[in-house]
């Protein structure tokens, strides 16, 4: 690379050698081919976006560039020379960080022991501590990202601790930045700041790579888009002349309708009725705070707010999980007890069905087979059931009628659950609570980690089953998708309902509203 | 009880508490790292008998330390396989160390001493003996301070002085080195860790094999530094105490030495106690009293140290996701 040593102020970008270029990486994991030949050029001062469905092998290519996976073929070059990246420790040498989706913070550590962790500068933490401040607070003050340097990380909120990620690869003297599908976790101003900062580091000199599956992003702050489509790099192209159809359409391989169409709702009786409902924890934490909203048959309320402001919880006393501290409910008219009992069995018998928000966590026993997965909670039902056994031959047809019914791929009830990709994971829960008819629906993150033909198909199904005249309750972090599949939308902040909004309105008015700052 | 008594009583709760110092800081070490050991017991009854053994037939207290640590070590070796390598249960893995422990001393003792298990009568050359701290013997008749430094203070064995000294320095390696600072963060988040481009598997194995280190030397204290030789099950629960201990303390080193100095102090109560009628009791059997720290240590454990988080990573074994 003697040329470059000229340093040569009016070179041509396209002259110089590009800060990455991958030939030819190829992954296997047992039988999933992540990544099949994959050729990838990132010019030197760009946001370059990498977009795809999940399991399309964006972040599997990422870590591979990191070192956290080893590729089982292909070369990496930085700045045109071959570098051979067997562990993060040589990815860091070579000048790349990455940030990854789920922040690789140690929680109970301040910010200075987070930065510091691997870089310590000595045997003592003493020897490094001083220089490694001053150099934390260089890179705080040079790139706007102030943060404590004492401050427990686990008690700052998100959009701080992907700060400290930042300042971690930063600090290790990253040229090109890595980061995994940052903003899942950032409300929309945090967003913007985010972006903010992902230019600045652009125009400073340092190269970033941001994989995301949100096209607004991509049309929003990236020079150059490469769209991954099953494992193969399909297209790379200039920001500019793109558009978010022509991308999804190169994600998917077919055309997708972005656009949500629906008739306007036509409402009926009173479904749910919630009047002063609160919720104080055990650690004495208000988690509910005088929560009161009536939601009518035909129609779809969506919660907006940031994660973790109460939406849980309302949709754990709502379903039956969790005990209510105060405060009434009623389902069709009919009083239903949330203060002494909290059984999700007896709301299920007056027909409110939940699809939880984590379906590892409630929705699915990920190591059961499909079929069992679709009885879950139904299983005392006459219809399965031959006098104390279960009628496993029916349950099975059953699961083949439903899985069918909501295109669940491959259609194989005796398979683990687990091996389903998370959109068909997320069809059985909701093939299984939308099947009876439900009059009340409660939906958490209706399509967190799911692929945009199934979101899609998702969506579709909801709409449908409103204008069935189900009263349908969507409790999601995703805005364009409460906008979307709304016909009313609460704002929750705090633990309180502090807004409502029509679907017509505006994301910033929203973003505002979710931060509590705008009344 | 006079003031001699208490002194009495104290003194036998330093050399009761050695033992659960070294086991707890053992497995402090290793939980810190991620990595849980109930087997802090089957390899302090390993290092005992190898300790035992080998001081019997070289009479050198030095040669019987150096075989408890190596015996200590390589069943930890065998943890750390099992739990780190092979990713294995780590619960399974600590309590087939303890049955192993237990039936291989026994079994080796057979068959090496015919003595029903246990190792021969030390010579002096084979134990580790008190040490006289200098200007003892003259201090002993100043009233309240002669007796806490010639009973309390001195006259103890070497053993003794270094599970106190171990202290204060795993709280300088835990919170003060690099060592230290990679330990915890292993046990917290070791993806952290990782991505930070170090290798969790080998922090790991370090914080195992000094586990196995420490466990070894409170094995060796119990038969050839506080007794004259191995008897069958002599660790009897102080692994399990130590955990206790350990978990009492929430994973930190002064805390550590709190908890053990509290469980070493019921037990010389119960010992002082025995035979003794208390006032509107009478006598207690022995038994209960025995059975006491034990009782206690439920009773603590169950309410009075409010919740104790072990790292968050503790028990799980390491697995890039996929």
């Amino acid at each position: 690379m003697q040329g470059e040593d000229l340093k040569g102020e009016h070179t041509e970008a396209a002259d110089r050698p590009p800060a990455i270029d991958l030939t030819g990486i190829d992954k296997s994991f047992g039988a999933v081919h992540a990544n099949r030949a994959i050729d990838l050029r990132v010019a030197k001062g760009t946001i370059h976006g990498i977009v795809g469905e999940n399991g399309a092998g964006k972040s599997t290519l990422m870590s591979i560039l990191y070192g956290y996976y080893q590729a089982d073929s292909g070369e990496i070059r930085v700045d045109g020379r071959v570098v051979d990246i067997q562990s993060p420790d040589d990815a860091i040498a070579a000048g790349i960080g990455m940030v990854f989706q789920h922040f690789m913070l140690v929680e109970p550590f301040t910010v200075l022991e987070n930065v510091m962790l691997g870089v310590e500068g000595g045997m003592r933490l003493a020897q490094g501590a001083a220089q490694a401040r001053r150099e934390l607070q260089r890179l705080e003050r040079d790139y706007a990202l102030e943060v404590d340097p004492d401050a427990v990380v686990g008690d700052l909120p998100v959009g701080l601790q992907q700060r400290v990620e930042i300042l971690k690869a930063l600090y290790r003297g990253a040229e090109t930045l890595i980061l995994d599908e940052p903003t899942g976790v950032l409300t929309p101003a945090e967003a913007d700041h985010l972006f903010r900062i992902l230019r600045q580091l652009r125009d400073q000199g340092k190269t970033v790579i941001l994989i995301t599956h949100k096209l607004r992003e991509i049309m929003a702050v990236t020079d150059t888009v490469s769209v991954m489509r099953r494992g193969e790099m399909t297209a790379t192209v200039k920001t500019a002349g793109t558009s978010p159809e022509q991308l999804a359409e190169l994600m998917v391989g077919r055309r997708v309708l972005l656009r949500l169409d629906k008739a306007p709702a036509r409402t009926g009786d009173p479904m749910l009725e919630l009047n002063g409902v609160s919720l104080t924890d055990e650690r004495g934490v208000t988690m509910l705070d005088d929560v009161s909203f009536t939601l009518q048959a035909g129609e779809i309320v969506g919660i907006a707010g940031v994660a973790g402001n109460g939406q849980s919880e309302l949709l754990e006393v709502i379903s039956g999980i969790r005990r209510a501290s105060a405060g009434t409910m009623r389902i069709d008219g009919r009083p239903v007890d949330i203060l002494h009992s909290a059984d999700a069995a007896r709301q299920r018998r007056i027909r409110l069905a939940h699809v939880p928000e984590d379906r590892h966590r409630m929705g699915l026993v990920t190591a059961f087979e499909a079929n069992e997965n679709t009885i879950l909670g139904y299983h005392d039902d006459p219809a399965f059931a031959n006098g104390l056994l279960l009628d496993r031959a029916g349950i099975r047809g059953h699961a083949v009628e439903r899985m069918e019914q909501y295109d669940v791929r491959p259609p194989d009830s005796r398979l683990k659950t687990e091996n389903f990709s998370g959109g068909n994971q997320q069809k059985i829960v909701l093939a299984r609570e939308m099947e009876r008819a439900p009059k009340v629906l409660l939906v958490g993150q209706p399509t967190r980690g799911v692929d945009i033909g199934a979101i899609e198909f998702i969506h579709r199904q909801l709409i449908a089953m409103r204008d069935a005249g189900a009263a349908i309750l969507v409790v999601s972090v995703e805005l364009d998708e409460i906008r979307s599949l709304s016909d009313r939308i609460l704002v929750m902040c705090d633990g309180r309902i502090i807004g409502e909004r029509g679907p017509e309105a505006s994301e910033q008015e929203l973003g505002l509203l979710m931060t509590g700052i705008a009344e | 009880m006079d003031f001699l008594d208490v002194i009495l009583v104290l003194d036998s709760t330093v050399r009761l508490s050695i033992p659960l110092i070294l086991a707890a800081l053992a497995g402090l070490f290793s939980e810190r790292s991620g990595v849980f050991d109930i087997g802090l017991e089957g390899k302090m009854l390993a290092g005992a008998f190898a300790a035992g053994a080998v001081g019997a037939v070289t009479a050198s207290a030095w040669l019987g330390l150096g075989a408890a640590i190596l015996a200590s070590i390589a069943l930890a070796l065998v943890h750390g396989f099992a739990s780190i390598t092979q990713r294995g249960n780590q619960i399974v893995s600590g309590v087939a160390i303890n049955f192993l422990a237990a039936g291989l001393t026994a079994f080796l003792g057979f068959a090496w001493f015919h003595r029903g298990g246990q190792t021969p009568q030390l010579p002096a050359s084979g134990r580790f003996q008190g040490l006289v701290l200098p200007g003892a013997e003259t201090v002993r008749d100043v009233p309240i301070l002669g007796p806490i430094y010639s009973e309390l203070i001195s006259e103890h064995n070497l053993i003794v002085y270094l599970g106190f000294l171990a202290v204060p320095l795993t709280w300088w390696i835990v919170y003060r080195t690099r060592f230290g600072l990679r330990l915890r963060a292993v046990g917290e988040n070791p993806a952290a860790v990782d991505t930070a481009g170090i290798s969790v598997t080998w922090l790991r194995y370090q914080a195992v094999v000094i586990c196995g280190l420490l466990c070894g030397v409170a094995g060796a204290y119990l038969s050839i530094a506080q007794s004259a030789g191995f008897v069958r099950d002599m660790t009897a629960g102080k692994g399990f105490i130590a955990l206790a201990a350990l978990i009492f303390a929430k994973w930190r080193p002064w805390p550590v030495l709190g908890a053990c100095l509290l469980f070493g102090l019921l037990d010389a109560i119960a010992i002082r106690l025995q035979g003794v009628a208390l006032p509107g009791i009478g006598e207690v059997p022995v038994q209960f009293m025995q059975a006491l720290p034990y009782v206690l240590t439920v009773v603590l454990l169950a309410g009075f140290i409010g919740k104790a988080i072990p790292p968050r990573a503790g028990g799980v074994p390491y697995v890039k996701e996929r």
